[in-house]
């Protein structure tokens, strides 16, 4: 199991290990800033991590010592919007989609062929490539110019944005993208043309006419499994989904208890039919259902889920775990997840059980198992 | 010639020493700054060119109004100052 995991926070980030005398935060960079992504890339040790100042914009660093130090890299950069393309304006609130980075929101390896390719996700909505592990990157035009991009909209935030970034093992070419508000896409071809692929997802939250509107839908996190690349798992706005045909199509999975909604999921690294979530009371109360922290575990394909609590605190807890915040080691056997009360939490078998790894982190963007 | 000077927390990510360039504008004046600078570009200024969200610039002490194209004249001999907004309490 891994023994390593970092933590990307409000106000840092950090590296928690574990050793015969239990888990303990190693290493702190960053401190004081917000560090909203960060990515332990396993094909060569790197690390990556997203830094958003809130004065000066986001930044790009990385570190090649295990994080012990970074130096900052090249920051995703939108271009310069042509004079023959009219600005996007947000279809329901009165501001412009900006040309402008203001967010880096997901980070992804690319093929295990293919070292120093880097994906990154962003608001207001634009997906960046790098081939050279940080040091230039490309805006994908072909989702950026994507028609359907002006009914984009924030969820969370004012701007959408990109969370989720899937790259097929088997075809690095094949590429899922989650967008919050903007639907699931795919590419088949690197990233050079992409298809609306939401089918199956439902957004309560619009009029009935555009339920079912493939480029509007919430998807708050999808997740891939790497050994049956062709299950996917999201946690929508909505509702669980899932996919068993590569993310072509989604069946929902009403059976999650003790709420439909959430931000996190994992799924197991070989058994496609175990999947963990962290569900909570749904639109604007966003907190533990009845105070208490439980995990959603389904172990046969989202027919039935427990709801586990061994460790967790179950009495005036409001805790919420955002999308990146939860994760699953290599291994299937070894979860942990942090919140934005800054508790954080491990478990060793598959979440039959927790431990409190710390209680006082600053809140929690995102938590990686560094595996290998 | 124009003075330039920044903001104490930028120093913590990017030097920014007081400098003094040419320039009858914000834009070319900042134009001037980052041509040594380059990294500061994108500490003061978003994708666009514009001034960040929370960044200000002033001229002698009056906060410019064209926070887009920069086009606030700046006068021989003016002092120019880039500091972070008041923003979040």
């Amino acid at each position: 199991m891994s023994d390593r995991m970092f933590v990307a926070t409000r106000k840092g980030l950090f590296r928690i290990d574990r050793s015969g005398s239990g888990w303990k935060i190693e290493q702190a960079a960053f401190l004081g800033d917000s560090v909203t992504m960060v990515l332990p890339d396993l094909r060569d040790g790197s690390v990556y991590a997203a830094v958003g100042h809130g004065h000066f914009g986001a930044k790009m660093h990385r570190s090649t010592d295990g994080g012990a130090t970074f130096e900052e890299i090249a920051t995703p950069t939108y271009p310069e919007r042509p004079d023959d393309v009219e600005p996007i304006r947000h279809p329901y609130k009165d501001m412009e989609i900006p040309w402008s980075l203001e967010l880096i929101w997901a980070l992804e390896s690319g093929g295990a062929d293919e070292t120093g390719v880097i994906w990154c996700g962003t608001l207001p909505g634009g997906l960046f490539r790098s081939t050279d592990h940080g040091a230039s990157w490309q805006l994908n035009e072909a989702l950026w110019n994507e028609p359907t991009r002006k009914e984009w909209f924030g969820g969370g935030y004012d701007y959408p944005g990109i969370h989720s970034i899937c790259v097929d093992p088997r075809d690095t070419n094949h590429v899922t993208v989650g967008i919050s508000c903007g639907g699931s896409w795919q590419s088949h071809d690197g990233g050079d043309t992409w298809v609306c692929r939401s089918d199956g997802m439902y957004a309560d939250y619009m009029p009935p006419e555009m339920r079912e509107v493939g480029h509007i839908q919430d998807p708050h996190r999808t997740v891939q499994c790497p050994s049956e690349p062709d299950h996917l798992w999201t946690q929508h706005h909505n509702g669980v989904f899932k996919s068993v045909d590569g993310g072509k199509s989604w069946i929902d999975v009403p059976a999650i208890k003790p709420s439909t909604f959430g931000f996190a999921v994992a799924v197991h690294p070989v058994d496609p039919n175990i999947a963990w979530f962290v569900p909570a009371v749904k639109d604007e109360h966003r907190i533990p259902v009845d105070g208490k922290v439980v995990v959603a575990r389904t172990k046969d394909g989202g027919k039935t889920f427990d709801v586990l609590t061994d460790g967790l605190p179950q009495e005036d807890a409001y805790d919420l775990v955002f999308r990146h915040a939860l994760d699953v080691d290599e291994t299937g056997s070894r979860l942990a997840f942090g919140s934005t009360t800054g508790s954080l939490w491990c478990s060793s078998n598959q979440g039959d059980s927790w431990e409190t790894i710390s209680a006082n982190l600053p809140p929690i963007h995102a938590v990686r198992f560094v595996d290998g | 010639m124009i003075n330039v000077a920044f903001t104490d927390n930028i120093q913590r990510h990017v030097e920014c020493p007081p400098c003094a360039v040419n320039g009858s504008n914000v834009r070319e004046v900042l134009e001037a700054v980052f041509e040594s600078n380059g990294k500061a570009r994108g500490y003061v200024l978003d994708d666009a060119g514009a001034v960040r969200k929370h960044m200000n610039v002033f001229v002698n002490g009056t906060q410019i109004k064209d926070r887009a194209n920069l086009t606030d004249p700046v006068p021989d001999g003016a002092s120019v100052y880039i500091m972070q907004a008041l923003s979040g309490g």
